[in-house]
């Protein structure tokens, strides 16, 4: 019977990917992806756009000149009365003005005042002031007779290299920025894959329904394999989405973002494209086939280092050097992907055998569903903040929660025996109600004009074949 | 020929099923001769369908078995059996061809046998241009034709057909009734379910009839219209008729325009139908003269009422 099994996830899984939807949300999600990154980058980018600050300085301090322009500020020393000033930065569109009133105690400076059109924002406040602050303590430093090497070494910025210990005494790289980023990622994926496809199985099921053609592959096919096989179909449909997705995403990120972004990035392109324009790989580049010009473009990435090479590639490096067990993520996405997957989507199934119409769903997709939204908000409210607190265990070891709150816990590693038992519950809790499931299904599939209610389910659990 | 007609392609022996509220079939044997018609006739929610979701292994019996050529039915023999539900249903978002050779797979025939045949059922209904069409494209009649090449399509030895003819227009019913005439010919044995039992009265070589989940009547067509025939006889002709004779009883007599008349007789116990011509032929001109057959409708309807009479009222509401 494998072989029908088999017959009926292959045409499951053809007449999905060959429909016009699969192809245009295929096509269209990376594009989205690019797009939305794009966009993003824009955004931060025009933020960082420099805006000018008028400076009006009656305290005799020499502050204005002081005052360091960062990338997003440029200080501006304007002359004139106060009135004036206030006049002349509104018309040139400046974006404010900071004044400096005479008398001004270089130990208690008090009255200093921010002019700026309509609402000052937070960011710039704290900006200017810290602009402020540092040309104050400037002045004071410069009046204090330490040298020139004694006030660069107090400058000198501390960076803080966060380090994360294993039992073993392993010192790796610790960054909490992206565990958290990982988390959640990973959470998203396996929330909405299991969502997208589930109801999918539930629709799929339904028209088999309403179109009564359940009769005829019944009396070919066991109800177990036909609902395992659009299960499997499914899953590979979804398999197939997601490699697509990443190939493509990275695809574009790798070749279509660079060409967007920025001159640099584009300059080393056209390194890439002619290695005989650059003179430090000189004549035996020249003789390009593509190899070569791929090691021409790591090698004027190398010339270059500050420019950055394909944003995934770099994330795995970054990733390599963290203390992040890829290794157990990517088994652990997988198994929890795959067994989410089978658990839910066997009951989305059963929920489409038992119903006649698309619209009593409802009523049952509520209990269905609700453990995969608890899981989802916990997870990102709760799990996410204390990744080994008591309500991430429990909800990491119940196989209806645990394909969410596990993911979310992998990357801040999880002790391996917690990992085994989460996923032998897993196992089990998939193979339970994959049997209520097939149960359910194989009754209701075949029932038709009848109100179903829990009490009527419940009595087709026990149904002899 | 003697073989094949003396085992049966399928046999139900004293087959129970019971659901939560009610008994579906309550004893139920029948047994269907190879190459033959077998007509499975009862009014609506007799048992036919369960019995037919048994033998399609879909459902399974409480107790009792069933045999397919003497050997316990088993998935191996899904291959061998066809069947045509009731409510009719392909995939509608499905292009006609794909769909038939996904069908037809399933019951075990391979890809390139698939095509072959399909191409041959197509042209033989004259639906080949529809192939690449999606199901939900065509019309109900097309619907039904593709429907029922997905149900012969692999050729089985056991064809199962629930109420064959309903959604089919006179021409189409026409042509399936050739096609099921010709599988039969070829070596097949067909079921036909129906609560219409007139339909396919005609066609059938044997019966079994089904009412309130239990058999009532089973066997060759032929062998119950004479087991239930009542000797009587319809005569037409020219004249006046007037019977008074200690053998013959006039059931039922119309006088018609031009002297003509139309009347049943009853012959009474050791009477020939010859003596009743010899007596007509001394009165008036016959026309036609011919034995009453009762129609399978009746037979059920006359077995019901010695079988189980408080069930009459309720049988006869759900024929008529």
């Amino acid at each position: 019977m494998a072989s029908k099994f088999l017959l009926v996830a292959q045409r499951e899984y053809l007449t999905r990917v060959r429909k016009r939807a699969f192809v245009v949300l295929t096509l269209l999600v990376p594009l989205l992806i690019v797009g939305f990154g794009l966009f993003v980058g824009k955004l931060a980018e025009s933020d960082e756009t420099t805006e000018i600050v008028d400076v009006r300085d009656d305290s005799g301090l020499g502050i204005a000149s002081q005052l360091v322009s960062t990338p997003q500020l440029r200080f501006q020393a304007v002359s004139g009365t106060l009135a004036e000033a206030k006049q002349s930065f509104q018309k040139q569109k400046h974006a404010g003005l900071l004044y400096l009133p005479a008398g001004l105690s270089e130990n208690d400076p008090q009255g200093v005042q921010f002019f700026g059109k309509g609402n000052i924002s937070l960011n710039k406040e704290n900006r200017v002031e810290k602009a402020l602050t540092d040309a104050f303590a400037e002045l004071k430093m410069r009046k204090s007779g330490l040298t020139q090497t004694q006030l660069d070494q107090l400058r000198a910025k501390v960076p803080l290299n966060s380090v994360s210990v294993d039992e073993t005494g392993k010192e790796k790289d610790s960054n909490s920025g992206v565990t958290t980023g990982i988390a959640s990622a990973l959470a998203i994926l396996i929330y909405f894959f299991i969502f997208l496809y589930g109801v999918q199985i539930m629709r799929g099921v339904g028209e088999e329904k309403s179109s009564r053609i359940m009769e005829v592959m019944l009396s070919s096919v066991k109800p177990f394999d036909l609902m395992m096989g659009k299960i499997v179909g499914v899953a590979a449909v979804g398999l197939t989405q997601f490699l697509l997705w990443g190939l493509l995403s990275w695809g574009a990120t790798s070749f279509v973002v660079p060409l967007v972004m920025g001159n640099d990035q584009s300059a080393k392109t056209e390194v890439a494209a002619t290695p005989a324009a650059s003179p430090a790989l000189g004549s035996t580049a020249a003789t390009s086939s593509s190899p070569i010009a791929d090691k021409a473009a790591a090698s004027a990435e190398q010339m270059n280092p500050a420019k950055r090479a394909g944003v995934i590639g770099d994330a795995f490096d970054k990733l390599h050097k963290l203390n992040i067990p890829i290794g157990t993520i990517v088994f652990g996405f997988i198994v929890y992907f795959l067994g989410g997957y089978l658990l839910y989507s066997a009951l989305f199934g059963a929920v489409g055998a038992a119903v006649d119409d698309q619209t009593d769903t409802q009523q049952f997709m509520f209990p269905i569903t609700m453990p995969l939204i608890l899981s989802y908000i916990v997870g990102f409210s709760v799990i996410l903040r204390n990744p080994d607190g008591p309500v991430a265990f429990w909800m990491s070891m119940i196989p209806f929660t645990s394909p969410v709150a596990m993911v979310i816990r992998l990357p801040f590693g999880v002790p391996a025996w917690q990992l085994a038992l989460s996923i032998a519950l897993l196992v089990v809790g998939f193979v339970g109600t994959v049997w209520v499931a097939a149960r359910i299904y194989r009754v209701g599939i075949l029932m038709y004009g009848k109100k179903v209610t829990y009490k009527e389910l419940s009595k087709w659990m026990f149904y002899k074949g | 020929m003697q073989q094949a007609t003396s085992r049966p392609i399928l046999e139900a022996r004293d087959v129970h099923k019971h659901y939560a509220a009610h008994t579906a079939l309550d004893g139920v044997s029948l047994s269907v001769p190879e190459r033959s018609i077998f007509g499975l006739l009862g009014p609506n929610g007799a048992g036919k369908t369960s019995l037919i979701r048994i033998i399609t292994q879909i459902t399974g019996a409480d107790s009792g078995e069933i045999l397919f050529r003497g050997e316990k039915l088993n998935p191996s023999h899904i291959g061998q059996i066809g069947y045509l539900p009731e409510e009719r249903g392909l995939y509608k978002k499905m292009k006609v061809g794909e769909q038939l050779i996904y069908l037809a797979q399933l019951r075990g025939l391979s890809r390139s046998e698939a095509v072959a045949r399909i191409k041959k059922w197509l042209e033989r209904f004259d639906i080949k241009a529809w192939a690449d069409k999606n199901v939900e494209d065509l019309s109900k009649g097309m619907q039904q034709k593709v429907q029922f090449i997905a149900t012969v399509l692999h050729e089985p030895s056991l064809i199962i057909l629930d109420e064959p003819f309903s959604g089919f227009d006179p021409i189409n019913a026409n042509l399936i009734k050739d096609e099921i005439l010709r599988l039969k010919d070829e070596g097949a044995a067909i079921i036909f379910s129906t609560h219409r039992m007139e339909s396919v009265e005609e066609m059938c070589d044997s019966i079994a009839l089904i009412n309130r989940s239990h058999k009532v009547l089973d066997g060759p067509v032929k062998a119950i219209r004479n087991q239930f025939k009542t000797n009587a006889y319809e005569v037409e002709g020219q004249g006046r008729l007037m019977v008074v004779h200690p053998d013959f009883e006039v059931i039922e007599q119309k006088e018609r325009e031009n002297d003509h008349f139309y009347a049943r007789i009853q012959l009474h116990a050791g009477t020939t139908p010859n003596d009743l011509l010899r007596f007509l032929i001394g009165q008036v001109q016959v026309h036609s003269f011919q034995e009453q057959i009762p129609s399978i409708n009746e037979i059920f309807i006359r077995r019901v009422r010695e079988t189980m009479p408080e069930t009459l009222n309720e049988t006869a509401n759900a024929l008529l």
